[in-house]
């Protein structure tokens, strides 16, 4: 049996959801923020899968396998839009457009 | 019958509400606006009839409509008087009123604001029948700023043009003057009698203010401020040529024959109060002889024809003014009413010649009209000759020689006060004479473009009938007022010449005046000429052409201070707080826009921050 | 005696977090996806070692063997070259990253701190086979499986639609 407790898994998951956030905020390739936003992802689920583990049941492994699922949705519509960005605007800056301004 | 009398007001109120709130053609605002006049005229011909057959019991009549309010001992209530001072003089506004409508349904023919000028005609009437009914002084006070605030719309009625909306403020600010003493004037009488209701207060008056207290005095003093303004008298009478800026048919009806008289009205209506107060009494006969002659200087050397006859306006109410003062009460209503007549005849005639010659308005640019407007010639004639007192034939004369023999005679008379009036007699025929010798005599100088039609003519031969006979009724109506406002409360005063040496001497004075200014206007015009070149002369004539510097000195007292004082205070600290309220707005905007970059990793971090404080505040708060 | 699956707990808890630190601070995109692969291993141990195989292998095949596998063919379609390594270091200089470190600092602190509160914790270990999740999928997660594939088949018909290639005469609409 392990002896790990809970609080540290959480942490870990907590930590990797920072660093996640951290490269989102920080990068101004797009490619690299939604890299960063796996990373982000990944994170939550390491908390979920550690909830799981601590009370014995399948729930948080069950959780953790939708997130993969809205992951790869995600990913492949967001690298989908990365690639019409590219053509557009034939850079991948995402500080070149602000469109949303509304102004 | 006498129960129609509420309908004398209400007509031309109701004609008005209609003409402001919906449109009609020109014939139907016409016909409305003239109608209701009639209407009205109808009805006040029946209340006097009735009247006249079976007199009331008291010699007056009240109709009580409802009651107004009822707060701390003051209940006013909307009520008509009727008693032989209103019969007359509402009867005399009523028929005035409609021939001059009728003169405007022609005059104001090709004016935009058609339906606005009628409009605003109604009200003006029914707020002055109001002023004349009103059983308290409250409910006059009402018609009082009715007719007021009709002035100031009427006269800047073409408020496209800046000076007419100046002589619009000018006539209500200046009025406005007066209407305070007016106020503070109620406020005393009811704190002082506990009541406003006009015959209540008089006996009340009578009963608990000796002769001569100060109270009486303040009181009658703040209400013949009230007049002074309204009436145009000095030190207040600024107003009046300026308010020549209106329409003729607006200067014929309010600043000739009704609103210019409400002044006079209030005093012959409280005049127990003014007999309890002797030098009050004396002040309005200063007054009014020291504006009669002032005016009638004036009115010799104005170029503007509606300014020569504003100048008159002012002039001959100063001799109404005279009559009150000295006690000649029954006089100064009679002058009124042949004053009514022959000076709405006058305007009347000024407003066919100078739409005729095309807006013009300087005498010295007319001329030899007799011949070509005969008919306003002949009107005019009559009229000037009413106002200057041609003996035995015109009304004027009749009324003029009334208030000379009371100056002399009635109680408050004096030798003094009557040689002033005799100048006043002077005055007025050179003026009068000079006036139409320059406009219908000597050689044409302007063509006439525009003939007048019979909506036009009808009323000025009328008027001109009137102001020939209305003199005759002199006895009958000295007895039928004699109930109300007797004649001489008191000891008749031993005059040293009899009625008709005095008759006598101001029509020798009407003839001197003429004939000199026949002689300077028509025959020898150089001596006028000569006269208004010399130093003395010149300077005279610029002092009277200036109403006596009395607008200068005004400008200099009044005006120029209070807008000096509104220009520094123009960003006083109130505006500045306003301001700074929009201001901070603008400032928070600018900020918060700042945070709408349109990026995308700004509008994550935003979130994130977002996340942080919101979790910190459940955390810790 | 320390427990093994302890110990590959705490060494792969720190494989994973660094090399995740040097994913997000990587200037050319295939480093940073081959550190990310190397993180997702990580996080595949530690998933078997709280006793949970299935998500372990889960992990491995579908997140780093398909997710970061489209990461690599997107960056091979974009075949952006060595200018892009520069401009990278020239947007990471300075004052960039200061922002948005003291902004994750402070949330990482803020959930350490909710999670530390609440007290002394049971310890993980549970194991929950694969048997368990496949019987607790078809029985009470049954609807969020069918979602999820609804959300998979949306996700495909998206991408399949944006990634045609540009009209030549029109103007492109995202």
């Amino acid at each position: 049996m392990t002896a790990i407790p809970m609080s540290h898994g959480l942490i870990l998951g907590g930590v990797l959801f920072a660093l996640g956030l951290a490269g989102l905020l920080m990068r101004r390739n797009l490619l690299f923020i939604l890299i960063s936003l796996e990373i982000m992802l990944n994170g939550a689920g390491v908390a979920f899968v550690a909830a799981g583990s601590r009370w014995g049941q399948p729930d948080g492994q069950i959780m953790f396998l939708f997130i993969l699922a809205a992951a790869a949705a995600e990913v492949s519509v967001g690298l989908a839009l990365l690639l019409r960005f590219y053509r557009l605007h034939n850079s991948l800056d995402a500080d070149s457009t602000s469109e949303m301004r509304g102004r | 019958m006498l129960e129609l009398l509420w309908l004398v007001p209400a007509i031309p109120f109701a004609s008005a509400l209609l003409l402001a709130v919906l449109r009609f053609s020109r014939k139907a605002v016409a016909w409305i606006a003239v109608g209701s006049i009639a209407a009205s005229s109808i009805v006040s011909l029946l209340v006097t009839v009735s009247y006249l057959l079976a007199p009331p019991a008291t010699n007056s009549y009240t109709q009580v409509l409802w009651r107004w309010f009822d707060v701390g001992g003051l209940h006013p209530d909307i009520a008509l008087y009727l008693d032989p001072l209103s019969l007359i003089m509402v009867a005399v506004v009523a028929f005035v009123s409609f021939l001059i409508h009728l003169y405007s349904t022609e005059f104001m023919i090709k004016d935009e604001g058609y339906a606005r000028f009628f409009a605003y005609m109604n009200l003006f009437v029914a707020s002055m029948l109001t002023l004349l009914l009103a059983d308290n002084l409250l409910l006059l006070y009402l018609g009082w700023e009715g007719v007021g605030l009709c002035s100031y719309l009427l006269i800047g009625f073409w408020y496209r043009d800046a000076e007419n909306g100046l002589a619009g403020r000018k006539a209500f600010i200046v009025t406005r003057v007066g209407d305070t003493a007016l106020v503070i004037g109620l406020f005393l009488l009811f704190y002082e009698l506990g009541t406003l209701n006009i015959q209540e207060l008089m006996q009340r008056a009578s009963q608990h203010w000796p002769i001569g207290s100060a109270a009486a005095t303040t009181a009658a003093l703040l209400l013949l401020g009230g007049a002074v303004g309204k009436s145009a008298q000095l030190p207040l009478q600024t107003w009046l040529p300026d308010a020549m800026a209106g329409p003729t048919p607006v200067s014929a009806l309010i600043h000739a024959a009704t609103m210019v008289t409400a002044g006079v009205y209030l005093i012959a209506r409280t005049h127990i109060l003014f007999s309890l107060a002797p030098q009050a009494q004396f002040a309005i006969a200063v007054i009014g002889a020291a504006t009669l002659l002032m005016a009638g200087f004036s009115a010799l050397t104005q170029w503007d024809l509606k300014r020569v006859l504003a100048y008159s306006t002012i002039s001959q109410i100063g001799y109404m003014f005279l009559a009150l003062g000295v006690g000649a009460w029954p006089a100064a209503i009679f002058h009124f009413m042949t004053h009514a007549f022959f000076k709405a005849l006058l305007f009347l005639g000024a407003g066919i010649v100078i739409q005729s010659l095309g807006e013009e308005h300087n005498i010295f640019r007319m001329g030899g009209l007799r011949k070509q407007l005969p008919i306003a010639f002949w009107t005019f004639l009559i009229a000037g000759l009413s106002l200057a007192g041609l003996p035995l034939v015109t009304a004027g004369a009749f009324s003029k020689d009334w208030i000379l023999w009371g100056a002399l005679s009635a109680t408050h008379g004096s030798a003094a006060l009557w040689a002033v009036a005799l100048v006043g007699v002077l005055l007025t025929s050179l003026y009068t004479f000079r006036m139409i010798f320059l406009v219908f005599f000597g050689q044409a100088q302007a063509k006439v473009t525009r003939r007048p039609g019979n909506a036009m003519y009808i009323p000025c031969l009328v008027l001109a009938l009137l102001s020939i006979v209305a003199g005759y009724v002199q006895g009958p109506f000295a007895r039928f007022l004699d109930t109300v406002l007797p004649w001489n409360a008191g000891v008749i005063h031993a005059a040293p010449i009899t009625e008709i040496t005095s008759e006598g001497i101001a029509a020798l004075v009407f003839l001197l005046g003429a004939y000199v200014a026949y002689i300077l206007f028509l025959r020898k015009p150089a001596y006028a000429v000569m006269l208004g070149s010399s130093s003395a002369g010149g300077a005279l004539h610029r002092f009277w052409l200036s109403d006596w510097g009395m607008d200068w000195l005004y400008d200099r007292l009044f005006v120029r201070p209070l807008v000096w004082l509104a220009q520094v205070n123009k960003n006083d600290f109130i505006d500045a707080f306003y301001a700074g309220v929009a201001r901070i707005n603008e400032i928070a905007w600018s900020v918060l826009s700042r945070t709408e970059t349109g990026k995308l990793r700004w509008y994550a971090a935003g979130i994130a921050a977002g996340s942080i404080v919101f979790i910190a505040v459940v955390l810790f708060l | 005696m320390i427990n093994f699956m302890e110990f590959a707990f705490y060494i792969a808890a720190a494989v994973a977090v660094i090399s995740t630190f040097l994913a997000i601070t990587r200037l050319v995109a295939v480093h940073a996806l081959l550190y990310l692969i190397v993180s997702l291993l990580a996080v595949a141990v530690v998933f078997y070692t709280m006793g949970a195989p299935l998500v372990a292998a889960l992990e491995v095949i579908i997140y780093a063997g398909a997710i970061v596998v489209l990461f690599v063919f997107v960056v091979m379609m974009l075949n952006l070259g060595t200018q892009a390594r520069e401009e990278e270091r020239q947007w990471l200089a300075g004052d960039a990253w200061i922002g948005p470190v003291i902004l994750s600092a402070f949330l990482l602190l803020e959930v350490i701190y909710l999670i530390v509160r609440v007290g002394p914790y049971i310890n993980m270990g549970g194991i929950a086979d694969p048997k368990q999740v496949g019987i607790a999928l078809y029985g009470p997660y049954l609807v969020g499986v069918e979602l999820s594939s609804m959300l998979l088949l949306g996700a495909l018909v998206g991408a399949c639609h944006l990634g045609r290639p540009a009209p030549r005469n029109k103007e492109v609409r995202g």
